[in-house]
This record gives structure tokens, sequence and C-alpha cells, in this order.
């Protein structure tokens, strides 16, 4: 059987349809919300809005595009056998890190360089000198090292990445590995995929939720926060690969993909799902019990007070609902994870919950009570969809969706649960 | 808890390459498979012998929300109506402080509940016996074991087992259930039991 895809015209359509609603809906904005307006708090609420959707969406789709890889590398080092069936598939979403970081950076330096205090509050000078609290975390929290920080961090993704990729792509090149030269491939890929999962650990699992997403909310912080980021997108990422080992596998490709694996992808699923719901609750819980006002005050934002209910209250449990309720009720039972229909809706539904708690991140700090669902907001997603799709169908399409030379595959072949 | 006494026919196996086919021709050739006895959990096995899926899992679920409700309903219960205090302020249905002891209870209730599910499936108590059909199950034999219908031909199904690849064939009639008491040296039938 021959391993090679032919993106069908309907992905295609697809593809640049969303591209396409993207665009109109970014020109839109550019026009009717003046992006270039500056804005101190609630005061230009379009141009806020603008920015505040793109970052929403753009750290929200990179961030799950690159759990992708870091799927790949947690399975490498941990040996794990059962994944190679469909590995082609995580690294063609990974492959799309490079577009979605250029474009992340060039969001994230406009907002820095175009100053706006109603994104990052730290970005105000005035203010800062006279804030105590900023003033003390502005070794962090300032423009030079929010910038560079993020160049290092992308650059690395991008290059540690496309390693782990030129790695795997190389072995179809060459001739069937003996046990030797199989062993010494295995190990270079564990050094590689331990560097990538060190940078993951200090970007992801730490520092770029702090500096991308929590610094909206400059007073306030939470220990919590990079793991809620990383579960959240990371849960995501593996929801993402489902769908596409579904869709290839509706498609006639991955014959050696099973419902074995297609059990264990929604595992993944339902057990961070789970973990994401943990750290939810263990920051809302620990802000709750000790009631400091600083810290409700993140809180009291969203959901409000006993007296008056804050305009996040119905997203904020909706949330809960759809990333919790849903995946544990729903995923728990055996056969719904080896039911192929079931893991697509739930795929469906776990990605757009996260992509609805990043909202409820993002624009609390940012719009107050002014933000909106409407189609400027969907639009913006459809179009890092959409060009999540490109990238992926691109590589799809380019490269044989088997690694046939790589010494685990028959483990995954014969991978039982 | 007598299963009553019936009449089997035991065949050892050595290897499990053998023992896969054997199980699949003797279902073929419509014999009851008793029980499979195996010195370690034999991956697939269940699904050669064509067990259905086991409802432990179900049974699991149902102790874990009677964890839920039992935390839920007794700490509400307790801080709302029998015990009311104040405990920093905070109001009396204080429902994020008790997600940890309902999740706690959750678990113990499944845990401890499946456990002793499993422990009865399996027939495992204290002071209860059961009936071996091969001492070297526990060892190095996977022993299989068929149970004799009305329609079996014991001799027949000997032979079949001679062909399947089994070390050691014998016909034994023995109690299927378990049974508080002790073996003997010969051992004894349940009917033979006090009480019986």
């Amino acid at each position: 059987m021959d391993h090679q895809f032919q993106l069908s015209d309907s992905y295609k359509k697809w593809t640049y349809g969303l591209i396409g609603a993207g665009v109109i809906a970014l020109i839109y904005g550019f026009i009717m919300f003046h992006p270039f307006a500056l804005a101190a708090h609630g005061k230009n609420v379009n141009s806020t809005r603008f920015w505040a959707v793109l970052l929403q969406n753009s750290v929200f789709f990179l961030l799950v595009v690159n759990a992708a890889m870091f799927f790949i590398c947690v399975t490498t080092m941990a040996m794990g056998g059962w994944v190679v069936a469909f590995r082609r598939v995580s690294e063609a979403i990974s492959s799309v890190v490079p577009i979605l970081g250029v474009i992340t950076f060039v969001i994230l330096m406009a907002i820095i360089f175009g100053e706006r205090t109603d994104i990052y509050h730290w970005l105000d000078k005035e203010a800062v000198a006279k804030d105590h609290i900023l003033n003390g975390k502005k070794g962090f929290l300032n423009p030079v090292f929010f910038s560079v920080w993020s160049f290092i961090t992308i650059f690395l993704w991008w290059f540690l990445g496309k390693k782990m990729r030129s790695m795997s792509l190389d072995s179809d090149k060459k001739d069937a590995m003996n046990y030797e030269t199989g062993k010494r491939w295995i190990w270079n890929n564990t050094v590689w995929a331990s560097l990538y999962s060190i940078v993951f650990t200090l970007t992801v699992a730490s520092t770029i939720p702090w500096l991308w997403l929590m610094s909206i909310d400059a007073h306030w912080y939470s220990t919590m926060y990079s793991w809620y980021t990383f579960a959240s997108t990371f849960v995501s990422g593996v929801s993402l690969i489902a769908l596409y080992v579904i869709y290839l596998k509706n498609r006639g490709q991955l014959k050696y993909v099973t419902e074995e694996h297609l059990h264990d992808l929604g595992k993944f699923m339902f057990a961070f799902s789970v973990f994401w719901t943990y750290l939810w609750f263990s920051q809302y819980m620990l802000i709750w019990y000790s009631n400091q006002p600083e810290e409700t005050k993140y809180f009291i934002e969203r959901i409000g007070t006993a007296e008056k209910a804050g305009p996040y209250k119905g997203i904020f449990f909706f949330n809960l609902i759809i990333n919790f309720l849903c995946p544990l009720l729903i995923l728990m039972k055996r056969g719904s994870k080896r039911n192929w229909t079931m893991v697509t809706i739930m795929a469906f539904l776990i990605i757009f919950g996260h992509w609805i708690d990043f909202y409820q991140m993002v624009m609390p700090g940012t719009l107050h009570e002014h933000a909106t669902l409407m189609p400027f907001e969907f639009g913006i997603a459809s179009l890092f969809v959409g060009l999540i799709m490109w990238g992926t169908g691109r590589y799809l399409s380019k490269h044989s969706l088997l690694a046939k030379n790589h010494p685990f595959l028959k483990e995954s072949m014969i991978h039982h649960t | 808890m007598a299963g009553g006494i019936k009449k089997f026919v035991v065949g050892s196996f050595d290897d499990e390459k053998v023992l896969f086919p054997a199980v699949k021709n003797v279902r073929k050739a419509g014999y009851k498979i008793h029980d499979v006895y195996t010195p370690f959990p034999v991956h697939g096995l269940d699904h050669a012998m064509g067990i259905r899926e086991t409802s432990l899992h179900t049974a699991g679920f149902i102790y874990a929300i009677t964890g839920t409700t039992t935390a839920l309903t007794f700490m509400s219960w307790v801080f709302t109506k029998d015990w009311p205090l104040n405990i920093g302020g905070k109001p009396h249905f204080a429902l994020p402080a008790w997600i940890p002891i309902t999740f706690e209870l959750t678990v113990l209730f499944s845990a401890v509940g499946m456990v002793l599910t499993f422990c009865y499936l399996c027939n495992l108590a204290p002071f209860v016996k059961k009936h071996h059909f091969h001492p070297r199950a526990t060892d190095d034999l996977f022993v299989m074991v068929i149970e004799c219908t009305d329609k079996t031909n014991a001799d027949e199904l000997q032979s079949f087992l001679q062909t399947a690849g089994a070390q050691e064939i014998n016909v034994q009639i023995a109690e299927t259930g378990w049974w508080i008491g002790r073996y003997h040296k010969e051992q004894k039938l349940y009917k033979e039991e006090k009480g019986y």
C-alpha cells in the first residue's frame, strides 16, 4: 500500500475557506476597530478588542500545535512504541509551529512596541514607577526581556522540533535499521527529545504563560497558572492529533492505526481533561479559601461576588462543564474511547472548550465587561484553524504517512491495550 | 455457596503457543470451556475464550457515585443543618472546601467496593476453599477445564485434547463452587461436607 496522501478537494476548500473567512475578519477589524488607536483601560474598546482577540487566538493555537511536538518527545523519552503508526500526523501538526510562531511573535511585538497598556498594564512606565507591586516585577515584566525571551522560545521550539522531524524523515530515505543502528537512532532521538522537553519546561510549563497571558493581570499571580495553561493546550493538542488520525483513517490511510490506538488517544484526552480540572480547581480553591483581596481579584473579575455576578460567570462555569464534566462522563466508558464518532465529537468539544478557556483568561483583564463573542472572534479563530489545516496538510501530502524504518513500528502495529 | 458437582475433562498445556490454538479449536468443536487456569495473566486469553467484557468497571462507577453522594449529603447536612459553624466567614454551604473530601470518598468507595466485588467474582475470600484442577496451574502449566454436558463424549474429548497438544489429560468430578472448610488429603466433595 502506498503511504502517500493526496489532499482531497474538500480539504483544500475548507482550508482556503477558513483562511478566507479569517482574512475578511482581519481586514474588517483593521478598518472598523482602529487597531492602532491608543487606548487606556476601557477607552477605545474596539482597538483593545482587536489585539486581545489576536493575542488569545495566536497564543492558544501556537501552544496547541506545539503540544503535538511535546507529545512526540514525551513518548520518545518514555520509549512509547504505540504512537509510531501515526507519528507522522503529530509531526505534521507540529510543523505549523514556525508559521504560527512568527505570527504570534509579530502580534506580541506589535502589542509591546505599540505600547498597548490596555493589554499589558505593566507597559505603562508611569504606572509602574508609582506601583509598588509592578515595580517589584520590573526585572521580569519589561519589554526587552519579554521580546528577547519570546524570540528565543519560539526559535527553540522551531529549531528542536525541526530536528526531531528531520531525524524521522531521514530514516525513510535509508534502509531498514539493524539492532545497532536502530539503537543509536533511538538514542539520538531520546537526546533531542530531552532537550526539547527541557526547553518546554522552561517555556510552556513556566515562563511563557506568565509573560504572554498571566501578565495581563499584572498585579495578580498564581503558581498553578503555567501548568494550567499547559494542561489546557496539551489536551487540545492530543485532541487535534486524534482528529487528524480519524480523518486520515476515513480517507483510507494509516493502515496500521486501529481501535487500540484510538483507545489510547482517548485515554490521553480523558486523563488530561481530568488533570486540567485538577489544576483549575487547585487554583480556584486555594484562592477562595485564603480569601486575600489581591488574589481573589482575578476571580471577582470573572465570576463576580455573592452580591453582584461578574460578566464572565456563564462562560466560567460553561468552561468547567465542557472541559471537565463532558469528557469525564462521556469518555469514561471504554466503548466511547473506541468509538470513532464519539472521539471525533469529543475532540471538537475539547478544542472548542479550551479555546473558550483561553478566552476567559485573556478577555476579563483586557476588555473587562466589554468582551463579546461575535463573528469577529470566530473569524480570527477560523484564520488560525485554516493556517493549521494548511500547514498540516502540506506536511501530510509531502511526506510518507508511515515512518517505515522506525524501530518500534512493529510494536505499534501489534499494539493492544 | 455450592455451584454443584460436575464432570470435567482437564487438559494441561505447557506452552502458550499451543494453548491459544487449542482454546480456539475446542470452542470451534462446540465444547464448553469451564475455565482456563494459568500461572500468570495471559494477554488476550479472555478474548480467545470468548468471555464477555467484565462489568467490574460499571460496578466501580456505581460505588464511586455512591461515595460522591455520601460525602456531599453528609457534609451538607452537618454544616448546614446539624452543626453549622462559622469557619473564616465562609458560607455554611462551602462547596469548594468539600470537593477534596468528596473526591477522596469517591475514590475510597470505588476502590474498596471494586476489590470486594473482584474477590467475590473470583471466588476469593478468607477461609473459603475451591477445587484445584491441577496444582501446577500456579506454577508452570496452563490448565484448560472443559465441562462435560449431556452431549459430551468424554473419551472423544480426551483424544481431541491429545491432538491439540495437551501434555496431561484426565477426567475429574468436582465441585464447581466455593465452600467454607478444609481440604483433605483425599478431597471431599461439597456433598460430603457437614450440613450439605
